[in-house]
């Protein structure tokens, strides 16, 4: 049936066209729109009866009219994927942006994505060295994760997400990831920003961009992260790499997924965003992982900015619900001149406790892990007490804490743009600081371990 | 009868037939692949079916064929240690079937049928049965015995019986009407299945989490609801009740949640020993995994499934409990079907019926006597996921009204690394009245006595410490300051309780007890050596007392403490000597 043009447009709203009397079209089939002018525009099928198609319009429906050419192609979204990929720049559609060639595909593979079976998954457990201190010690990440950015308007979460990528290794190894990037809705400044730096360091090479840029059409932004996500499992689980997906804005994302909603005259869940909305986000995060008995990995880092700074918004709420923690990056610390300003205390790493420890990290980690958090959670709250009372009114563990807690921003946080710190480094640059506290004060710390690493027992 | 239709309409799960006869929950195939589904709306000559598998690439026209069964689980041996997606698909199947990715059109029976089971009968030729009447028995696992009974609706004069191997579809029974029965039974999901009566509960289900165990107790046969916001800890709390909880039979339903999850409970559960029976927890585990990405058709139907088959071994007289996580994912489901159907919404978008839909779900818990006369539970705990933590909500409020034990998980508590993270100023157990009996007749006498006076002293302290919030600890009197001392053991000492920690993770009742008291001993010597001179730091500060809160951690700790608790009481007394 694929061939056969209809001419029979109903109604064109926002981004979807209802079209009527067509052969049987399948649910989620790709359509191909050609305006009067010969401008091609292509779709998706959203709904399907014997009488009415509905059909969503990645590139908007400017200039579409009543007898505007239809055509089923006879297939749901395939990505054409290969060996190819890597190195290249495509748009949000899957389309070369670098001038070169089509892809040539080894095979074509349905975006969607199929949910791997929890039965066949591995539980990730290999320890990534990001070369940041507040990562690698507190939220450490972990091959097979997904750890989004929560971040919000005006903070460096793309130099952060860039400096990931860059320094991103396993302890002990010099493999390398292959980067695919996805962009929904940055700006052409921003995405210059990434590119030149990628191509600076070399790691261009590595990746696979897709582009999805401000002014393209935010329709389109519902099937990037899917293509991305696509060529990262081909690449993961038929090529065997290493795959590190970094998706930047999730918020722009969940705002298409809204506007086809509201086009659609959906019900809405909370602040209009679709009740769906969750099932769609999990059918992303979730095509993260490690497979049995296959070699290959898929690791996501989606950076998302938190309308307001509000951490209960729908988007960062319903992303938390999904992912296996968060790094919460803190406005207060970037004022206060702070890079990487990461608030650890509202951070989390769930998979963390899977591969720190003697055979991967080291044997203190877990310990002074926590007891770094522990100590500087409390010298925070004590910031508050001494706007009140003063910092007289303190008693000496206090005192200790409280500079402690500035401590921690000014040394162990603040590393510098292409500092790239071993968890060895981290780990004993948290002893040298956490020396200036009296031992007895630091209950969270095993003993054993202060013999052995506390700088007044070390040589 | 016409059970043959065509498809008018796909919108995503939601699939419209026509011109096929229907009722309400027939079990339909849709397409040329038989993607299975269900009937959940009739319009005239219209069937609207949710399917539980991806529908992409379906048009139109494809047939669709009524089964003219509803939405039913086998049961029978061979169901413990398995793992299920939302409608009864062992998960391994479906990788031998399929690879590690789920397609679809695949169809995978719930359990082995081939395989040979020991039958013993228990009843004997002229014996007269009647429904859930057990006529055999079958060793499932090396801790389960499987009760072979006759199915609901079902009875009448044996007619032969015989011991031996069967396999699970064998008649193994005959009666004299020609009625033959099986190993295996079906049921239908949507249906409760039938008991005598319900009866009130009256004994605690001991879940060696401390601050649920002794707080917020929760009775065998009573329900449950653990709302918290994301990284406060539901799911460690939901797999130590599954792990550690003294039921029989557990059914845990992983509802919309992480893969990587399922997949850790997946790889630890084989390797945990029950404490109760010292073999495999495995053995009396039955799984379902139906994880976010999956259909969400198939995530409505999961929590359905698992509680049929919690059911069917409530009927045997063990004692089920059922953990649900997230019943929020489940409500979303019904959620995302009923905005297909273009229902008119209720409260944030959620279908007006939820509220009864999750009160009909936990209603299914109980303490009953079966139809055969015994006694047998189910206790359903429920995990609750509001949105931005906010409990104010229509699924947390609609869980709410039905359960009669709110343990409620606070963000606050777990960014503190206080775990488990409940709060234990908001949370409530309805159970102490009809619970408090049991304890005094298998603890001690005192045992309410004490409660009440631990929760008082917890609710002094969160008084005293917005005092402290304005003008600090050291401007409070002393024996506030104690107060605020034993409060502290209280949530240091009692209340926090480390779930990976190979002895903490489980704490048996008697031992909380002997804690509690230990709490209040401290209290009191405190007090006395203070009276007669002793400084508050001298007295909180005794090695002894260290001792005492780290001994916890030791497995001969039940054989110390009065000990250690003996030794603090005579260094606190020294201390005033001291002075």
């Amino acid at each position: 049936m694929s061939g056969k043009e209809y001419r029979t447009i109903t109604d064109v709203k926002g981004p979807l066209v209802f079209l009527n009397k067509t052969e049987p079209v399948a649910f989620g089939e790709i359509v191909q729109l050609r305006l009067n002018n010969g401008t091609m525009k292509n779709g998706q099928v959203l709904d399907t009866s014997d009488e009415l198609v509905v059909v969503q319009v990645f590139e908007g429906t400017a200039g579409v009219d009543l007898n505007t050419g239809v055509k089923f192609m006879g297939d749901v979204f395939k990505l054409p994927v290969s060996d190819d990929l890597i190195g290249r720049i495509l748009d949000g559609a899957g389309r070369p942006r670098d001038g070169g060639p089509d892809i040539v595909a080894e095979e074509n593979a349905d975006i969607i994505g199929a949910a791997i079976n929890p039965y066949s998954r591995q539980s990730p457990h290999d320890f990534i060295q990001t070369g940041i201190s507040a990562i690698d010690c507190c939220t450490t990440l972990v091959r097979g994760q997904k750890l989004p950015i929560f971040s919000a308007s005006g903070l460096p979460h793309n130099d952060i997400a860039l400096q990931i990528a860059r320094q991103a290794k396993l302890k002990g190894s010099d493999e390398e990831f292959i980067v695919v990037f996805c962009a929904m809705g940055i700006t052409a400044e921003e995405f210059n920003f990434f590119r030149s730096d990628l191509e600076r360091t070399g790691a261009l090479e590595n990746a696979v961009l897709f582009v999805n840029l401000a002014d393209d059409p935010a329709v389109e932004r519902i099937i990037t992260p899917r293509l991305a996500l696509t060529a990262a499992e081909y690449l993961a689980f038929e090529k065997d790499y290493h795959v590190l997906v970094i998706y930047t804005d999730m918020t722009n994302y969940c705002d298409a997924l809204r506007q086809i909603g509201a086009a659609r005259e959906e019900v809405p869940g909370r602040r209009g965003y679709p009740g769906y909305m969750y099932t769609d986000l999990a059918m992303l995060y979730e095509r993260a992982g490690i497979v049995k008995g296959k070699k290959g990995s898929i690791t996501q880092f989606p950076i998302l900015t938190m309308p307001g700074d509000d951490i209960t918004h729908p988007i960062p709420d319903l992303s938390g619900y999904i992912t296996e923690g968060q790094i919460v990056i803190s406005r207060e610390l970037h004022q206060a001149g702070i890079y990487p300003p990461i608030n650890v205390l509202p951070s989390l790493s769930r998979l963390m406790g899977s591969c720190i420890g003697a055979k991967t990290t080291r044997e203190d980690h877990k310990s002074v892990s926590d007891q770094m958090y522990a100590a500087y959670a409390q010298g925070r709250e004590l910031r508050g007490l001494v706007a009140i009372v003063g910092e007289d009114a303190l008693n000496e563990r206090d005192k200790q804490l409280l500079d402690f807690s500035g401590v921690f921003e000014d040394k162990f946080l603040r590393q510098s743009r292409d500092e790239d710190r071993s968890i060895d480094e981290t780990l004993d640059l948290c002893w040298t600081l956490m020396s200036d506290i009296d031992t007895k004060y630091l209950v969270r710390l095993d003993q054993k371990w202060i013999e052995k690493y506390h700088p007044d027992n070390r040589e | 009868m016409n059970n043959e239709g065509v498809i008018y309409r796909i919108s995503g799960p939601v699939v419209t037939a026509t011109g096929m006869e229907a009722g309400m929950y027939d079990v339909v195939r849709v397409g040329h692949e038989g993607l299975m589904g269900e009937v959940i709306e009739l319009h005239g000559d219209k069937a609207v079916i949710q399917v539980y598998e991806d529908t992409s690439g379906i048009r139109p026209g494809e047939p669709v064929l009524n089964t003219r069964e509803t939405l039913s689980v086998a049961l029978g041996p061979g169901l413990l240690t398995q793992i299920y997606d939302g409608i009864q698909r062992p998960l391994a199947t479906l990788e031998e079937v399929m690879g590690v990715f789920i397609t679809r059109g695949v169809d995978a029976d719930g359990f082995d049928m081939e395989k040979k089971w020991k039958f013993e009968a228990t009843v004997s030729k002229g014996d007269e049965v009647v429904s859930g009447q057990v006529i055999g028995t079958v060793q499932e696992t090396e801790t389960i015995v499987h009760k072979i009974m006759v199915p609901p609706g079902k009875g009448g004069v044996v007619k032969a019986i015989s011991s031996g191997d069967y396999n699970v579809t064998e008649d193994v029974c005959t009666l004299e009407d020609g009625t033959t029965m099986q190993m295996m039974q079906k049921w239908p999901v949507r249906t409760p299945r039938p008991y005598q009566q319900k009866y009130a509960p009256d004994t605690p289900l001991i879940t060696g989490m401390r601050i649920l165990d002794f707080l917020f107790p929760l009775a065998k046969g009573g329900a449950a609801g653990i709302p918290g916001p994301f990284g406060s800890g539901k799911t460690v709390t939901q797999q130590s009740l599954a792990k550690y909880s003294d039921a029989q039979i557990v059914v845990y339903i992983g509802c919309g949640e992480r893969g990587n999850e399922m997949t850790e409970v997946l790889d630890e559960f084989p390797h945990l020993i029950d404490p109760n029976t010292g073999k495999p927890l495995m053995n009396r585990t039955v799984m379902i995994a139906n994880t976010s990405n999956m259909p969400v058709a198939a995530r409505e139907a999961s929590v359905y499934t698992g509680i049929t088959i919690a059911e069917y071994f409530r009927d045997m007289g063990y004692d089920v409990a059922l953990m649900a996580d997230s019943t929020s994912r489940w409500a979303e489901a019904m959620r995302e079907i009923s905005s297909r159907l273009e229902e008119m919404p209720g409260e944030e978008g959620y279908p007006a019926y939820l509220s009864s839909r999750i009160a009909e779900f936990y209603e299914r818990a109980g303490r009953v006597q079966t139809l055969n006369g015994d006694d047998g539970s189910v206790t359903v705990i429920g995990a609750v996921s509001p949105p931005g933590g906010d409990i104010s909500e229509p699924v947390s409020q609609g869980t709410l009204r039905i359960v009669k034990v709110f343990w409620g998980l606070d963000a606050g508590l777990a960014r503190q690394r206080h775990f488990p993270a409940i709060n234990w100023l908001g949370s409530y157990s309805l159970y102490p009245p009809s619970l408090d009996q049991w304890f005094r007749d298998n603890i001690a006498q005192d045992y309410p006595e004490i409660r009440t006076t631990i929760s008082g002293l917890l609710q002094v302290e969160a008084e005293l410490q917005e005092i402290v919030q304005l003008v600090g600890s050291d401007a409070l009197p002393v024996d506030q300051q104690l107060t605020l001392e034993v409060a502290r053991m209280i949530r240091e000492y009692f209340l926090q309780q480390n779930g990976f920690h190979e002895v903490d993770a489980f704490c048996a009742v008697d031992l909380h007890y002997k804690m509690a008291k230990a709490i209040l001993t401290f209290q009191e010597s405190a007090k006395n050596a203070m009276a007669a001179g002793a400084e508050l730091q001298d007295v909180v500060n005794v090695p002894a007392r260290t001792d005492l809160m780290r001994g916890r951690f030791e497995s001969t700790y039940k054989d110390e403490i009065d000990g250690l608790v003996e030794k603090m009481n005579e260094e606190i007394a020294a201390a005033v000597e001291e002075n």
